[in-house]
């Protein structure tokens, strides 16, 4: 056997060539994360969690109104999309037939493409504009739709993996089918659809597009869930785009807790999955 | 078996009404509805979506019809849209993203499930499942302030411009903000779509292929091209519609990039403009029905495109992975 055959060669150069491609996708990672923390890390203090934002041409301030605006709305978001996700998710791997699991699971593949752009001018039109205002409800509605497709087909996923053979022990012993699903099927994936759940609310949380007609944005509190409110990557945008460079630094400092907080849920949900359990992703 | 009354099929009328009766008062009825009823506002949802596009654009859509698509003059103050520079816009630059995003996210894929030792391969997974889950808006951030001034003083005067400057893609002054700006923001964000959607594609193929073909002496790069390539390529396909659809309607790093000029030019170096950046700038401060309908049209034909190629993406990914979990 010849080591260094045209065979050989060609393995050998093929092989460094798409790890190359590999280390350098994960490189981007690597230099999105460094700068984001040299950046954000530096311009991040305690006020930025505590005070509001500086009026213009002010330097200073803080982000709290943003924080906890994008708490609101993603609270919303999933008392939304989690429910509704999750029951079609339970219907769709324990009661339909086929055909029609075909439809509404290709539906919500189509759903889970929509533009989120688009998701917020059908918000606009559907809640907005008969409101008459802007609102952190509305954010909620546009974030809410978003979270659906991947709750359904995490749910699915992770209750389709259940053995047949548990389902048949529990309809056996006499139990109607929903007290089968609800106190054997569901335990058995309960680590599985929770993990699945977080990613989909870490995936919401940095949608920026369907919130600028719908939560707006807003340079105070937002109290209750009729107003426009402040929320962190509109925040992130606006002061992106902005001419002064005390924004730009708190642009940083906000990408910086965003970027922390989705990627912290990320590794604790995508850590809490045992190894090969399949994640469905959009 | 009477205590688990599955299906009232075949069953007399009045067994019929008493099976009926009887999962009702077990529950089965009302678990049932509720389920069935969840599953279904998703078909209402979707439906919702296309009907309010749809009237919401009626004025729009009666006042310049199909000539809509193809005239490129948006002058909101003479009541004038034609969206032709941002479908022009949207299309190269998610043209432009794929040219470098399937080459590496191809690689990628098959270093990671055909090349790579187990051990490295879960690692690599796990960081680029990762940068899947960064923001747009993060990505928007790094383009302005760190990809703009790094393309406007290092990588264009210093290496574009000299060595590609006499083609007309890379031809007239350069700003920073650009289609070309635009286009490499989106091949970094489509790449991690591409790559675990193609590796779960190749993962699918069988593994008894593969041994076959190594037992036959062929090295593992032969084994890849040779067979696994050619029974994953519809799949393949698939993950790059997938992609590309991702790419049509990014909106937030794109907007802050590309430099928001409605212009169609040969040169990649200048600012254009994409159909879900003008809706993010305008909608807001659209004054007039006429106007907003117009940008409403513009989300029609932006919903109604990645309607499209999703459609084909899942079909052609499905094709391939039947058999292994749908």
């Amino acid at each position: 056997m010849k080591a260094w055959s045209r065979k050989n060669i060609v393995n050998y150069t093929m092989f460094g060539i798409t790890g190359a491609c590999a280390i350098f996708s994960v490189g981007v990672l690597i230099f999105i994360l460094g700068y984001l923390v040299y950046k954000g890390g530096s311009s991040l203090s305690l006020s930025f969690f505590t005070q509001l934002p500086a009026p213009i041409g002010e330097t200073g301030g803080g982000m709290a109104n943003a924080i906890v605006g994008s708490a609101k709305v993603l609270l919303l978001a999933s008392a939304i999309g989690i429910p509704i996700g999750f029951v079609g998710g339970i219907y769709l791997s324990e009661y339909s037939q086929k055909s029609v699991a075909f439809l509404i699971r290709y539906t919500t593949d189509l759903l889970n493409g929509v533009p989120s752009i688009v998701i917020g001018i059908v918000v606009y039109g559907l809640v907005v504009h008969p409101m008459g205002h802007y609102s952190t409800f509305a954010g909620g509605v546009a974030l809410g739709i978003m979270m659906i497709p991947i709750s359904v087909r995490s749910t699915e996923e992770f209750l389709l993996a259940v053995p047949m053979s548990l389902r048949e022990a529990g309809l056996a012993l006499g139990a109607p089918k929903w007290k089968v699903i609800a106190t054997v099927v569901i335990p058995a994936a309960l680590r599985g659809i929770i993990s699945g759940t977080m990613l989909d609310i870490a995936r919401v949380a940095g949608e920026t597009a369907p919130l600028l007609f719908t939560a707006l944005g807003n340079q105070f509190w937002s109290s209750g869930w009729n107003e426009p409110t402040a929320t962190l990557p509109v925040m992130i945008y606006n002061y992106a785009i902005g001419p002064y460079e005390d924004w730009h630094r708190q642009a940083w400092a906000a990408g910086f807790v965003l970027l922390t907080l989705v990627l912290l849920i990320n590794v604790t949900a995508r850590l809490a999955l045992s190894k090969g359990t399949y994640v469905p992703r959009g | 078996m009477s205590s688990v009354p599955l299906a009232g099929k075949g069953a007399l009328p009045s067994g019929r009404a008493r099976a009926f009766y009887r999962r009702l008062r077990a529950g089965e009825e009302l678990a049932y509805t509720i389920a069935a009823t969840a599953a279904a506002s998703i078909l209402v949802i979707t439906a919702l979506i296309v009907i309010e596009l749809y009237s919401q654009s009626a004025l729009s859509r009666s006042k310049f019809g199909w000539s809509f698509l193809g005239t490129s003059v948006w002058d909101p103050v003479a009541g004038t849209f034609g969206a032709l520079p941002f479908i022009y816009g949207t299309v190269i630059t998610s043209i432009f993203a794929l040219l470098i995003a399937i080459p590496l996210g191809l690689g990628s894929a098959i270093f990671l499930s055909e090349m790579a030792p187990a051990r490295i391969s879960n690692a690599l997974t796990f960081l680029i499942e990762l940068l899947a889950a960064v923001p747009s808006v993060v990505y928007g951030l790094l383009g302005i302030f760190v990809l703009v001034p790094f393309l406007r003083e290092t990588l264009v005067p210093g290496l574009i411009k000299p060595a590609l400057g006499s083609l007309p893609v890379f031809h007239g002054p350069f700003y920073g903000v650009s289609v070309f700006t635009a286009g490499l923001v989106l091949s970094i964000m489509i790449v991690p779509f591409i790559i675990s959607v193609s590796r779960e594609v190749l993962l699918a193929v069988a593994r008894d292929q593969r041994e076959a073909s190594l037992a036959l002496g062929a090295s593992k790069w032969q084994t890849v091209w040779r067979v696994v390539l050619p029974n994953a390529f519809t799949g393949i396909v698939g993950s790059i519609f997938l992609a590309l659809a991702r790419a049509l309607g990014e909106t937030m790093a794109v907007t802050m990039v590309i430099g928001n000029t409605p212009q169609i030019k040969a040169s990649l170096l200048a600012p254009g403009y994409t159909i879900a950046a003008v809706i993010a700038n305008e909608f807001g401060e659209a004054s007039g029905d006429l106007y907003r309908s117009a940008l409403i049209q513009l989300g029609l034909v932006l919903f109604g495109v990645t309607f499209v190629i999703n459609g084909m993406a899942r079909i052609l990914i499905l094709t391939t992975r039947k058999g292994a979990h749908a």
